[in-house]
């Protein structure tokens, strides 16, 4: 398998994880879930630095964001498919 | 093929009490603060010797003291310890301090400052250290089995890429290690928020998971509740964490748990640097998520090795505990390898699993047990770090 540019938990979440160095937007990633190694192709809308998460749907302010399968927050603005999810648009529901 | 663990040893010492040791410092270590300049003093004049200088131990009292007295005498009471010179400034907490140590067999002297003043401590404490560094040297390592290691783990500097291939690194070698015997130990409690619910449903019994439950509780209400400042205290996740990636506590947690595997159970919650007290098995243990402390205490509960994930680049060490850090993060990896022991970047780019990530840690594990100094061992990272749990009288 060629290297993957992102890399999912679990099938049950709407963001991955970037693990290369300067992601350029416009890229088509190779995108792998690890659970079981399966792939898929998406393209990333911004330039995202390694270990940033994008967006695998499409989401609106108040819905929640999903990782290793588990609620990791809420998102406080709308994002498409490819966006960067980071602390200027999803918050944690503690604290 | 997979390993056969149970046939694995290490050349290490087996100390007094039957605990096994994989370093053999003689410790020159201060009861107070204001004992330090003394025992640096004496770590000078002796080579071999370590001391290991702290922020405290004036005028504290209750829970906070009994603390105090916990880390400074399981600190000296670890098997990586051959044997101690005790300096503090007055002779009854001097002597609590010679008598928690001596329980383990171990050669341990104490020296009080008061009426001697610094020139004569520091002569009667020399004579005494070269005396326990002359008689270490000539301690003999013996084959030990892996399962008689007690492993810690925490990390540090988080990012995605822990919670990715580091941290569940330290979980394949939990899944294995464990049932050969170790005794295992995380903890972080403040960094669990968000994935109670699954680190609750981990615990080996109901008396367990309600124990663990009881410490996270009090955290949130005695400590974030009073003292927080926004949603996140500025401080969980930390600037370093969000620059790596991880945006909120629940999303850290969830990586931080990683840790303890896919099959492993923790057999009691237990406070910190408590020596753990059931048995062989993985224990929580109720520390702060700041990595000097959490090590620092885990250390005085008796661990002997440290395993560290890091994501953005932790340069943490310990006096007199190895720890082992593991990385899977390729710019970290290219901007600081000089920290990092065991590279997992290949879990990332998917040419490597997350068992042979596993195995490739228990074999530094052995390395290091061995002999093999760590990143931080050789960059001179001691951070000893006491955890205080209220203001002095």
């Amino acid at each position: 398998m060629s290297r993957p540019q992102l890399l999912v938990h679990d099938h049950e979440d709407n963001v991955g994880v970037v693990v290369v160095e300067d992601l350029a937007a416009g890229t088509e990633m190779l995108c792998v879930v690890t659970a079981d190694n399966s792939d898929f192709r998406l393209t990333a809308k911004a330039d995202i630095p390694i270990g940033h998460k994008v967006a695998l749907k499409a989401m609106k302010a108040g819905d929640t964001v999903t990782k290793y399968g588990e609620d990791i927050g809420r998102m406080i603005a709308d994002v498409a498919v490819g966006d960067h999810v980071h602390v200027h648009n999803c918050k944690t529901k503690r604290w | 093929m997979a390993l056969d663990f149970s046939s694995m040893t290490v050349k290490a010492w087996r100390r007094e009490n039957g605990r096994v040791g994989v370093r053999n410092h003689v410790l020159i270590l201060p009861v107070d603060d204001i004992s330090n300049a003394a025992c640096e003093a004496v770590a000078n004049n002796v080579k071999g010797t370590m001391a290991i200088p702290h922020a405290y131990g004036r005028l504290q009292f209750g829970e906070d003291l009994d603390l105090h007295f916990r880390t400074i005498i399981g600190t000296g009471a670890n098997p990586n310890v051959a044997a101690v010179v005790v300096i503090g400034i007055e002779p009854e907490w001097t002597q609590i301090v010679v008598d928690g140590i001596a329980k383990t067999g171990k050669p341990v002297h104490g020296v009080s400052i008061e009426q001697k003043g610094d020139f004569e401590t520091i002569r009667l404490a020399s004579w005494k250290a070269k005396e326990f560094v002359q008689w270490a040297s000539e301690q003999q390592k013996e084959d030990c089995p892996i399962g008689d290691l007690w492993i810690s783990t925490k990390c540090g500097e988080s990012d995605t890429t822990t919670g990715l291939s580091s941290c569940p690194t330290v979980g394949n070698m939990y899944d294995k290690l464990l049932p050969e015997g170790i005794y295992g130990c995380f903890g972080e409690t403040s960094e669990i928020t968000g994935a109670e619910h699954i680190c609750v449903k981990r615990a080996a019994t109901p008396e367990a998971g309600e124990a663990f439950m009881r410490i996270f509780q009090a955290y949130q209400d005695e400590v974030i509740e009073p003292f927080k400042t926004s949603d996140l205290s500025d401080s969980q996740p930390t600037k370093g964490n969000i620059l790596g990636g991880l945006t909120t506590i629940e999303e850290k947690a969830l990586g931080n748990l990683e840790k303890i595997g896919r099959t492993s159970t923790y057999i009691d919650a237990i406070g910190p640097a408590v020596a753990p007290g059931k048995g062989a098995g993985l224990y929580f243990m109720d520390t702060s998520s700041a990595a000097a402390e959490c090590v620092t205490l885990m250390a005085a509960a008796g661990y002997v090795i440290h395993t560290f994930p890091t994501g953005q680049g932790n340069v943490i060490g310990n006096p007199i505990v190895p720890v082992i850090k593991i990385s899977g993060n390729p710019r970290t990896l290219r901007t600081m390898s000089e920290h990092i022991d065991v590279d997992v970047t290949g879990v990332l780019t998917r040419e490597m699993t997350i068992d042979e990530a596993g195995d490739a840690l228990i074999a530094m594990i052995l390395r290091t047990a061995n002999g093999r100094c760590t990143a931080s061992e050789a960059l001179g990272h001691r951070e000893f770090s006491m955890t205080k749990l209220y203001r002095s009288a």
